[in-house]
C-alpha cells in the first residue's frame, strides 16, 4: 500500500502566531563557551532582506533542532555547539528555510569556517564548484558565524532537492 | 523559471503530472517571483537525507495546547469545530510522538498579527494558535473555531480560502512537512492560486479535511477529520549532481 503525500503549502506570512510562541533558537547557554552565535539575513531575488521568513537548523547526528524567524531586517539568529560530524563528512546543519512566497520549504546547509580540512574532504562539498561550495560555508566575523542566504542570483546559496 | 507579474493568469489549468508536488514557482501567486530558490536544485544521493529527526518530551506542549477555544477567559465567537487525523507515512504506519503545531484566523478572517491590516475585528479570546503530540496511532485532536476568508493584496478581489495552517516533523528531517488544511465545499479554492498550485486536482483534493459525522460531538461542535501522509524520507535516488 502506498498512500498519497500530502502536498506542501506556504507558511505565509503569519507563521509566527504558531510557530515562534516561544523562543526556540537556543541549541546552547549562551554563556556557555563553546557557545557559537551563528547569524546571517535572508535575501529574495532582488537583494531585498526576506522581514517574514523563518530557518530552522537540523542536527541529524544530535537529534536537535532549532528555529529563528528572521526580523524586520531579514535577520536570522542562532546560538549553537558544533554538531558531530558522521563518519567522511564534515559537521554541518541541515538548513531549511520557510516564507511566505515558498510553496515548499528550502533545503540547503551551513558548514563551519574552521574545518577546514574536513570541509575539503567532505564529499556534498566535494561536488559542488568553488562559488557554490563558498555559499554553504559560514564566515566568521568578529566572534560571530556569518551566514547569508540568497535565493536566487549570480551568488544564490546552493539549495538540494527534497 | 515561470515569471510571475501582473498579467500572468492567477489560476494555471488543472495538470496532474506533478502529483503530491506544488509547483513552487507557481505564477499566480506573486511572491514566488523573488523568492523561490533558484532552480535546478542539487540532488543528493538518499543516504545524506537517512537522518533522524528529533524526539519531543511530553513536554514539548501544555494541557491546552490543543484546544484553542480554551486560552483564555472567555470563548471565542465562531463555529465550535473538532480536527483530528493520524499522521502517516506513505506506507500507511502511524508517526507517533511527533509534533503538529497549527495558526489559523479568527471567525471574522483576521490573524492575531501585526502586520494583519485586514480591518475585521480581533477576538480577545482568541489567540488561534494550538500545538499537539501524536499518540500511538499517530493521531493529533485539536478543538477549534472554525476561521473565515479573509482578502490579500495577491490580485485584484483576492480572497483566501477558510484554512488552517498546520506544520508537521516526521521521523526524518526529510519529512517535514508545512501545509494548509482546507474545508469541503470551499467556493473560493478555485480561485486561490496557494491552492491550485497543486496542479493535480486529485492531490489538491488531499488538502481538504472531510466532515465527519461520527467525529461531530452532540450539542457541542461539528467535526472533520483529514489525514496527514508524509514521506518515506528520501527523494533523492540518482548520484550526486550539480544541476548546473
Amino acid at each position: 500500500m502506498t498512500l498519497p503525500r500530502t502536498p506542501s503549502q506556504t507558511v505565509g506570512p503569519f507563521y509566527s502566531i504558531g510557530l515562534s510562541r516561544d523562543p526556540q533558537n537556543e541549541l546552547a547557554d549562551p554563556a556557555d563557551p563553546a557557545a557559537i552565535r551563528l547569524t546571517g539575513i535572508l535575501f529574495d531575488g532582488q537583494g531585498a532582506p526576506i522581514p517574514d521568513g523563518m530557518v530552522e537548523l537540523w542536527d541529524g547526528v544530535g537529534r536537535r533542532w532549532a528555529r529563528s524567524g528572521t526580523d524586520g531586517e531579514g535577520r536570522f539568529s542562532f546560538v549553537v555547539t558544533k554538531p558531530e560530524a558522521r563518519p567522511g563528512e564534515a559537521p554541518r546543519f541541515d538548513v531549511l528555510v520557510f516564507a511566505r512566497g515558498l510553496l515548499k520549504h528550502e533545503l540547503t546547509r551551513v558548514y563551519f569556517p574552521d574545518e577546514t580540512g574536513a570541509n575539503a574532504a567532505d564529499p556534498v562539498l566535494a561536488a559542488l564548484d568553488e562559488d557554490g561550495r563558498a555559499t554553504l560555508v559560514a564566515e566568521a566575523e568578529d566572534g560571530v558565524l556569518r551566514f547569508d542566504i540568497r535565493m536566487q542570483g549570480d551568488r544564490h546559496t546552493v539549495f538540494f532537492a527534497h | 523559471m515561470a515569471q510571475a507579474d501582473a498579467e500572468s493568469p492567477v489560476v494555471l489549468p488543472d495538470d496532474p503530472a506533478g502529483g503530491p508536488e506544488v509547483q513552487v514557482d507557481y505564477p499566480g501567486y506573486r511572491s514566488t517571483r523573488w523568492r523561490v530558490a533558484e532552480r535546478p536544485l542539487v540532488t543528493l544521493p538518499e543516504e545524506f537525507h537517512r537522518l533522524d529527526g528529533p524526539v519531543f518530551g511530553a513536554d514539548a506542549v501544555g494541557e491546552l495546547d490543543n484546544d484553542l477555544t480554551r486560552q483564555h477567559p472567555g470563548e471565542p465567537i465562531g463555529e465550535r469545530i473538532i480536527v483530528t487525523g493520524r499522521v502517516l507515512d506513505e506506507d500507511g504506519r502511524p508517526i507517533a510522538g511527533t509534533l503538529v503545531e497549527i495558526w489559523q484566523a479568527n471567525a471574522g478572517g483576521r490573524y492575531r498579527h501585526e502586520v494583519d491590516q485586514h480591518p475585521a475585528p480581533l477576538d480577545p479570546n482568541f489567540s488561534g494558535a494550538g500545538r499537539c503530540l501524536t499518540d500511538a496511532d499517530g493521531r493529533y485532536h485539536f478543538t477549534t473555531i472554525k476561521p473565515g476568508s479573509y482578502p490579500w493584496g495577491n490580485h485584484d478581489n483576492a480572497w483566501r480560502p477558510q484554512h488552517i495552517h498546520f506544520s508537521v516533523f516526521g521521523r526524518q528531517f526529510t519529512q517535514r512537512l508545512v501545509t494548509q488544511m482546507y474545508f469541503p465545499g470551499d467556493p473560493l479554492m478555485e480561485y486561490d492560486p496557494i491552492a491550485t498550485s497543486v496542479r493535480d486536482p486529485k492531490a489538491r483534493s488531499l488538502l481538504v479535511a472531510r466532515f465527519d459525522l461520527d467525529t461531530t460531538r452532540p450539542e457541542w461542535a461539528l467535526g472533520y477529520q483529514w489525514n496527514i501522509v508524509l514521506g518515506r524520507g528520501g527523494s533523492g535516488t540518482t548520484p550526486l549532481e550539480t544541476g548546473s
